[in-house]
């Protein structure tokens, strides 16, 4: 394992001291140590929190920021924050107005999650959540309350956030975010393994010149592993499921995210991406707004997945509006 | 008749943290096969922190099982904070107040921590994780008092059968948390909650054994 840490143990806590340093015009302290903030003005408007486990960087803490969210909770590497911590990060974006938890369909998360509302309970802040569900190699369509949240979380928080950002009240935030997950489908090809920093090891083995279509972002295994294809036929492959998945038309318009796991240069993403371009070309269905990046990864894992979001005006608008963040700037 | 002195709580926390701290690795293992690996590390966490948190000092069984549960329900997060922090702070309620703990009231305790855990989740037995340990340890430590069974007695069916539903794991499909994205590929392998549980509730019941006092009838 060749990581640039001190201690296995504190690599989260060693790293958010290091966000705080780099970024202040972004990130504010809390009283929690795993709980930042915003670091702009209180803007009188619906707090709009996410929260998850550590090692899919720039997510979660990337997208704290303006039209986005306003408070993060921050878990050890691949396990869910605390309930203290998602509490915490409800009570630091707390504006008056109620808070929007948009965060992914974990076990952890969800536990603590509901553990934490009743804690605000008691504190009369109001909390409703959304949960992403975008990943088409979790759980069949019929079954989509089963599915994990992947990089469409991005589309929730940029939609959840400008909404939030507008002066939108938290029943309306709620209503967009969950839009926005509802018109998300993503799926992810991994090639290589990641490994967890205490743990010292890879967690799982892909073998050279193989693909594990369909892989989750902690490495869950995936639906198929096949020989590793050219970009061309990489990006066929996993533009089927995700088109498959809704009934996508001709003439529609959709946002399209590719996200590097980790290891993965940009360079291939975008290679990756023209391939991608193409498909959607040949379908008819039009490119509104395209992210190229490492947005959501899996530690050093190698590989990308992509996401579309089906548009329409509303989501177009909000997609649309600005955000300042240290992953998204727009 | 025998009971346990309620005021020894330091000393049986920190036998439960001891094992979780000898088990580390081996928890990391077993987890290792069908999830993150990470099992054994993020349990070691918090009960590291918790015997950090209680030494020195005396404490009942209610304020131990207490820390216990706050240290993981406020530090080490995941799936295994809130579970098994909501199964000790049941169990910590249950005793609270109590002096002394006879058969009856160990029975309630290890009740209260279960319906404490369920509370917050909806996992069955048969699901493949902690439940299938904890739910038949603690039926059959109250069948065993329904039986007559002494308290030593009764302990000893709760360690068997927190032993057999661990291993009953082996051959059960994971139907919840992050191994049930593997479907027929979890099966084959322990689950790791399952086993750290039967770690806890054996250690819980040995720790108790060796502190049972006899009481005048």
């Amino acid at each position: 394992m060749q990581r640039i840490i001190n201690d296995p143990d504190n690599v989260v806590d060693d790293a958010v001291r290091g966000y705080l340093r780099a970024s202040p015009t972004l990130y504010a302290a809390t009283d929690h140590p795993r709980v930042l903030k915003y670091a702009g003005e209180p803007r009188n408007k619906v707090g709009v929190v996410t929260g998850g486990g550590s090692g899919h960087e720039p997510a979660f803490l990337g997208y704290v920021g303006e039209g986005l969210c306003d408070a993060v909770a921050i878990g050890e590497i691949f396990s869910s924050p605390t309930a203290d911590a998602f509490f915490q990060a409800f009570d630091a974006a707390n504006q008056g107005r109620g808070v929007a938890c948009l965060y992914g369909n974990y076990a952890g998360d969800n536990m603590n999650v509901k553990l934490a509302r009743k804690m605000a309970e008691l504190e009369d802040i109001e909390v409703q959540t959304v949960v992403a569900r975008d990943d088409v190699a979790s759980a069949p369509a019929d079954q989509r309350d089963k599915r994990r949240g992947v990089a469409g979380e991005i589309m929730m928080w940029k939609i959840g956030g400008a909404a939030a950002a507008r002066g939108d009240n938290l029943n309306e935030v709620i209503r967009l975010a969950q839009k926005a997950v509802d018109a998300c489908s993503s799926i992810g090809a991994g090639l290589s393994s990641c490994t967890i920093p205490a743990n010292g090891k890879p967690n799982f083995s892909i073998e050279p010149g193989k693909m594990e279509l369909g892989i989750g972002h902690h490495g869950e295994p995936g639906i198929e592993i096949t020989d590793l294809p050219s970009a061309r036929k990489m990006a066929a492959t996993l533009c089927k499921p995700v088109l498959e998945d809704r009934p996508f038309k001709r003439g529609d318009e959709v946002a399209v995210l590719v996200s590097g796991l980790g290891a993965t240069p940009v360079m291939e993403l975008n290679l990756l991406y023209a391939e991608i371009a193409d498909i959607l070309d040949e379908a008819g269905i039009k490119v509104h707004r395209t992210y190229i990046g490492n947005y959501f990864t899996s530690l050093e894992m190698m590989g990308a997945t992509l996401t579309l979001m089906q548009l329409d005006d509303e989501l177009k608008t909000l997609l649309d509006a600005p955000a300042r963040s240290l992953a998204l700037s727009q | 008749m025998h009971y346990l002195d309620a005021s020894k709580g330091d000393e049986i926390l920190q036998d439960l943290v001891a094992i979780i701290m000898e088990n580390r690795t081996y928890l990391s293992e077993v987890d290792g096969a069908i999830g993150d690996g990470d099992h054994g590390i993020n349990m070691a966490k918090g009960f590291r922190q918790c015997g950090e948190a209680i030494d020195g000092q005396s404490l009942s069984l209610a304020k131990g099982l207490g820390k216990l549960a706050s240290v993981l329900m406020g530090s080490i997060g995941g799936s295994m904070g809130p579970l098994y922090g909501s199964l000790f702070l049941g169990m910590a309620t249950t005793v609270k107040d109590k002096e002394i703990v006879d058969p009856q009231t160990f029975g309630d305790m290890l009740a209260g921590g279960l319906a404490s855990l369920q509370d917050i989740s909806d996992a069955q037995v048969g699901d493949k994780c902690l439940l299938d340990t904890l739910v038949p340890a603690v039926e059959a430590y109250q069948a065993a008092l329904v039986d007559g069974a002494d308290f030593a007695g009764a302990l000893e069916r709760m360690r068997q059968s927190a032993e057999q539903g661990k291993e009953s794991t082996r051959d059960l499909v994971s139907k919840i948390g992050r191994s049930a994205r593997l479907g027929e590929r979890s099966r084959g392998h322990l689950d790791a909650g399952a086993v750290s549980c039967c770690l806890l509730l054996t250690q819980l019941a040995d720790s108790t054994e060796a502190r049972l006092q006899p009481r005048a009838a």
